[in-house]
Parts: C-alpha cells; structure tokens; sequence
C-alpha cells in the first residue's frame, strides 16, 4: 500500500505540490490526468524519492513504511520503480546491462535480458548505450523493459503512450496490462490457470499512470482516476466520466464542476 | 646507421615541444643484464604478475608470439606461428640487411633529446613483422620492464605489417613493484602497407615516480588499417606522447583510442595525430581522461588533405576529484571537401544519471562506478574480443582507486 498524507514539494523554494493525498491498496491502478506542468512528474518523482523533490509537509508511507526521506535506491528495492518521460541516457552502459543491474533491484533475480526484450521487440537494441540516441517511442519501450525486469510492486508511468506509434501502442498498453496483472481475461488454457476471479484476488501489483489522453485506457481498466491542478489533487473519480469532461469543459471547468 | 647516430648526435640537448623537460643525467644508460629465459614460466613470481597485469601472459595461452625485455636486457623473443617474426630489433639490424630500410625512417633521431638519448644509448628493442598475405589471427605479446631503480630504458621498435597481412600485438610497459624512479624512452615505428590491418593495444602500468617519453610513428599505405589503442590507469609521474600516423595510401584508415587516469601527482600529456594525405582516407580518434587529482592534456590532431576524406575526434573528460582536464582538439583541413569534425566535453557525473540508476536500486556510489566504467568503455570495432577483455580488465582492476 502506498498512502500519502498532505504532502506538499518544493523545487527550490517553489511550491509545486500542494495538500496532496493519495491512496493506493495492493492490486490497484490509479490514472493521473492534469495539464502540463500541473505537477504529475513531480510527484512521481517525489515518490520515487528524488532529492531535489523536496518535501516540505506531509509524509509518504510504503508497505507500512515512512519512505518520506528515504533515498532512491532503497525506495527501488522496496518494490518502487519508474518508467520516465526524459530519462538520462547513460554513455557506455549497455541496455542489457541496464537490465540486469535491475533484475538486481530487489535483490538477486535471474532475467534472460533477451527473453524479455522480445516482449517489447527490443532485441536490437540490447548492446546498444542506454538510450543514447533513441527515439522518443523506442525511449518507452525501454523504460518497460527495464520494469519487467525489476519486477516493482508499485510501477509509475509517466506519459507511457506519447510519442508512441499506432503499432507500439497496443504493445505498450498490453505490456502495462501485464506488468499490472490487468491483462485482457482469456480462455483457461489449461486446468491450473487461475480463473478471472482468482486473478482478480490474487492481484498485488500497484499502478499509478500519467496520461493525457487516456488512450492506455483501451488496454486496461483502472480503479480510479485523479486529476492534478495547479499542483493539486482536485478530483477522483471514474476515468471515462473525467476524461469526458476534461474533453468537453477543459481542466478547468472540470476541476470545478467536479470538487 | 651512422646517419640514425650523427643525427641524433645533434639533438643532444634539443628540449622537446611539449612536456616537462627531464634532466636525463639523473638516470643510469648504463647496462644490465639479464639471463635469457628458454622458458617464459621460468620468470619470478612477482615479475611475472606484473606482467600479467601488463597483458603478458607467461604461458602464452591464445598468443602467437612474445617479446620481453627487462631493463636492457631481451629476456625473451619468440615467434610460434608461421608468417610472423620476431627479433631483438639490434640483432635484426645485424642479421637482416632490409631493416636498415625501415630502421629510423618515420621517427626522426633529432627530433628531439629523447630520441636522440634513444639512439646513442639504444639498449635494444623489438622487431615483429607479418609476413605477406599471412593472418596472425592471436595476438603477439610484448612487455618492456623495467626492474633496476633509477635506469632509463632505451628502446627502439618496428612494426611491419606486409601487404594482406593482419596481425595484433598488445604490448604492455611495466614496472617491478619496488621500482621508485626511472625513465622510459622509446622509439616505435609501424609500417602498414597495403590492405594490411594491424591492431596495436599498449597498456601501461608505470610507477609513481617514473618519467616517460614514447616516441612513435606510423605510415598506412592503401586500403590499409591502423588500430592504436593506449590504456593508461596507473600512476606515472610524467608521460608525454604525441603519436602521428600518416594515411598514404587512399582508402587507408587509423584510429586511435585512449584511457587515461590521472592520480594525484601525475601529469600525462597525450595525443594523437593522424595526417590524412590520401583520397578515401579515414580517421577517428577517441579519448576518454578521467582524473582524480592529477592533469591530463588530452591533444588530438587531425589533418585532412585531400577532398572526400573523413575524420573525428573525441575527447571527454570526467573530473572526479579535483585535478585539471585540459582537452585540445584540433582539425586542420587542407582541400575543399573534406569533412572534419570533433567533440569535447569535460565535466562530472550528471546528477540525474546517478539517480536514474539509483531507482534501478544500486547505491549512489554503485552508481558512480557504472557511469564511470560506461564512461570508459569505448566500442573499438575491429578488435578481438579477447583483446577487448584484456583493457576491460586493466580499466576495471583502477576502479577501486577512482572512487
Ligand atoms: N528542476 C526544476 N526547476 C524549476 N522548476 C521545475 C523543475 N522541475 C519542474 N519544475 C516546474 O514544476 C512544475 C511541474 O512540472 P512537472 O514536470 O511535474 O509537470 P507535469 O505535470 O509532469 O507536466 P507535463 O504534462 O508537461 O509533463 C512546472 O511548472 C515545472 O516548470
Ligand atoms: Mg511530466
């Protein structure tokens, strides 16, 4: 469970969040809607425990923990982990090696980086330097990558479906899916696949995803969606009502006629 | 060789462009011998560790051929495969009348004292050579060692790479570990004729208060390839070297990379120039400096003289801990249409590239270390794996002194 109790950041001596609150129990998917530069970056970032995110008010509990001054790579081998809109690229460092070095996240993993590329139809770009000269969709698939290898409890997604073509698109959603154990219910295959029921209770995973235009939406269901305003948390409710309204008023008139 | 002496006679006391100027009367020219070895297992255990941290390998597992001189003396000079030979370059100038040809032709003996010094007091040096068309797939080792405190080494090398050949030589210039003061000159010359590829990977691993002046130039005729890879990880006093290789002959390509460590204490003045003389000519030349309180000049040189050639420089520099990185890229280009470019960049580790792999779950300093290996870890196409493992190795076994 991540719970997070009136927090309020500051970069500098900025305030870019504000009275935030946020719940989220194992097993659920929360999606984050909000303008640009409302702040959703940040309070990924804040979560994940980057310094410069200062927290100012408020504390942030994971698992029954206070994480709120935890530093980052604990935070990642207490089951946090990131897939980022602009991560640095890192010259030198293979992306198989990436992978590997989180496999080790929480603690000694054994991952076949080329088994999992495939899932992602990176193969290619394992002996590639991380991200050094990768397009804006290949970035995503390899921010994916490297969450299926370390096998985070609470997985954030920062903008997983920008910049990402027709064709990845239903790659990176159903990816997602997978990670969050929200794939599409199927057929049993065999007597000993757990039943929708069964997968459903059995769902441990925490999801929380940024999206403008909620076209992820399509690939898996969500528990809830929030929207993120001027820095603070104004709404929770069903994603297709507030992704309609949103369309239809704009945020603004949105965040009020919902509060 | 009468001409190689009196011309070195006249640069006696000629300083050299670039470097701190040593006073060479505080260094023994004298002498010292060494029995041969019959069998290179035959060495002491700790020389040959040093050795081997050098590249040399005393059982010569996956190696074509070894030279070894220590001090003054060849220790050892064998040649195990057909097509390659390898001499102690004074016996070499006795026994084979062709070498005169090759011996002093690229680096001039006045070009200055160090050469000169070189030249008149010449201990000895190695001489290897592919014969044409003849693939020495495995890697020839060398190893000049210096073991007497207070010696300068003397040497002078050649390279031959005949017509069609390919061959690979990592040679490493080492220390014994109780060796506090000594000099190190050498002359190496390298003849790539046509379509022939040599890789030539040097690696080394001097000691604190050593001074070093390697002297060395290289000529690629036509469809030929030079590959100079240069490691230096351990603390030297004084290394200076400006390496040069001409492209002569068209489609002719070079490139050279270097890793350099700068410790506390040390100064290291490196270069690479290549001189693109020839149509189709190709060159690359890539640096990575990192210093933890020592100064690195990182020079790299390229001229382009021809229209349609190619060439890059790279230089990068990462300050760990104190220290001065000073990058000196410069292009010269001499016909329309050639295409030159060049990169530089000195500074620390990004912030958000340690943090990035933080929330992969390695500590900080982890982190560091991995930017910092990635940081020397330089793709060199065309080099065996093998030999890629061997300066993979030599970067690594400096990372504990790095952080
Ligand atoms: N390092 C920083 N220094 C100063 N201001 C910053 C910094 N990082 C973020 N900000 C500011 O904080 C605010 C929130 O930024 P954030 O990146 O969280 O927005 P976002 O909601 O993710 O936007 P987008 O939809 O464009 O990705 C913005 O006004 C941004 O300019
Ligand atoms: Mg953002």
């Amino acid at each position: 469970m991540l719970t997070i109790e009136d927090l309020q950041v500051k970069i500098g001596d900025q305030v870019i969040l504000s009275h935030i609150d946020l719940e989220l129990k194992p097993g659920e998917t929360h999606v984050l809607f909000g303008p640009n530069g409302s702040g959703k970056t940040s309070l990924l970032m804040t979560i994940m425990g980057y310094p410069g995110y200062k927290v100012t008010h408020g504390k942030i509990a994971f698992k029954g923990q206070d994480i709120t001054h935890t530093p980052i790579h604990e935070r990642a081998g207490l089951g946090i982990g990131m897939a980022y809109q602009r991560p640095p690229s890192i010259a030198g460092l293979k992306t198989r090696q990436m992978v590997q070095i989180c496999a080790q996240a929480k603690g000694g993993r054994k991952v076949d980086p080329e088994v999992l590329a495939r899932e992602v139809k990176f193969e290619r770009f394992l002996d590639r330097d991380i991200n050094v000269g990768f397009s804006g969709g290949e970035i995503k698939r390899s921010e994916l990558l490297q969450l299926m290898a370390q096998d985070a409890d609470l997985m954030m997604f920062d903008e997983p479906e920008s910049g990402v073509d027709l064709e990845n698109i239903t790659l990176v959603g159903e990816t997602i899916a997978k990670l969050l154990q929200r794939g599409a219910p199927r057929a049993k295959k065999s007597e000993n696949e757990p039943t929708v029921k069964e997968r459903l209770i059995n769902r441990t995973k925490m999801g929380l995803i940024i999206s403008h235009t909620g076209f992820i939406l399509d690939y898996l269901t969500v528990d809830k969606a929030q929207v993120l305003y001027n820095g603070v948390l104004s709404c929770k409710n069903n994603p297709g009502e507030i992704l309609k309204c949103i369309g239809e008023f704009g945020y603004e008139e949105c965040v009020k006629c919902l509060m | 060789m009468l001409d190689v002496r009196s011309r070195a006679e006249q640069a006696r006391e000629k300083k050299a462009a670039l470097g701190a100027d040593i006073d060479l009367s505080k260094y023994s020219f004298a002498e010292v011998s060494h029995p041969y070895l019959q069998d290179l297992r035959q060495m002491p255990p700790e020389d040959r560790e040093q050795m081997l941290n050098a590249g040399v390998d005393a059982n010569e597992v996956d190696r074509s051929g070894t030279f070894i001189q220590k001090d003054s003396a060849v220790l050892y000079s064998k040649s195990r495969q057909e097509g390659l030979e390898i001499y102690p370059v004074k016996e070499a100038l006795e026994k084979l009348p062709w070498v005169e040809d090759y011996y002093g032709k690229l680096v001039a003996p006045e070009t200055d004292k160090y050469t000169a010094a070189a030249e008149l007091s010449l201990q000895n040096g190695y001489l290897i050579r592919a014969l044409p068309e003849a693939s020495v797939s495995m890697p020839v080792q060398s190893c000049l060692y210096l073991d007497r405190d207070g010696m300068a080494q003397t040497v002078h090398n050649i390279v031959i790479c005949e017509e069609g050949s390919e061959l690979h030589v990592i040679t490493g210039c080492a220390t014994s570990p109780h060796l506090r003061n000594g000099l190190h000159l050498g002359i190496t010359e390298f003849y790539i004729k046509k379509n022939a590829k040599l890789s030539f990977t040097m690696i080394h691993n001097w000691a604190k208060n050593m001074a070093v002046r390697p002297r060395s130039v290289g000529v690629v005729e036509e469809g030929g390839l030079f590959l100079n890879n240069y490691i230096c990880m351990k603390p030297v006093k004084s290394l200076q070297m400006y390496p040069t290789t001409y492209l002569r002959g068209p489609g002719a390509t070079a490139r050279f990379y270097s890793i350099l460590l700068g410790h506390p204490g040390s100064e290291l003045d490196v270069g690479g120039r290549i001189i693109l003389e020839a149509d189709k000519t190709r060159a690359e030349i890539i640096s990575r400096a990192i210093t933890n309180g020592g100064t690195i000049v990182a020079r790299g040189d390229l001229v382009g003289e021809k229209a349609g050639i190619k060439a890059h420089l790279e230089c990068k520099g990462l300050i760990l801990k104190g220290g001065v990185i000073h990058a000196i890229p410069e292009l010269k280009g001499k016909a329309e249409g050639v295409e030159m470019s060049h990169e530089a960049a000195v500074g620390k580790i990004a912030a958000e590239e340690i943090q990035y792999l933080q929330s992969r779950g390695l500590s900080e300093e982890e982190a560091t270390s991995t930017i910092v290996r990635g940081f020397m870890s330089v793709d060199i196409p065309g080099l065996p794996k093998k030999l890629k493992a061997k300066i993979d190795q030599a970067v690594a076994q400096s990372e504990k002194e790095m952080m």
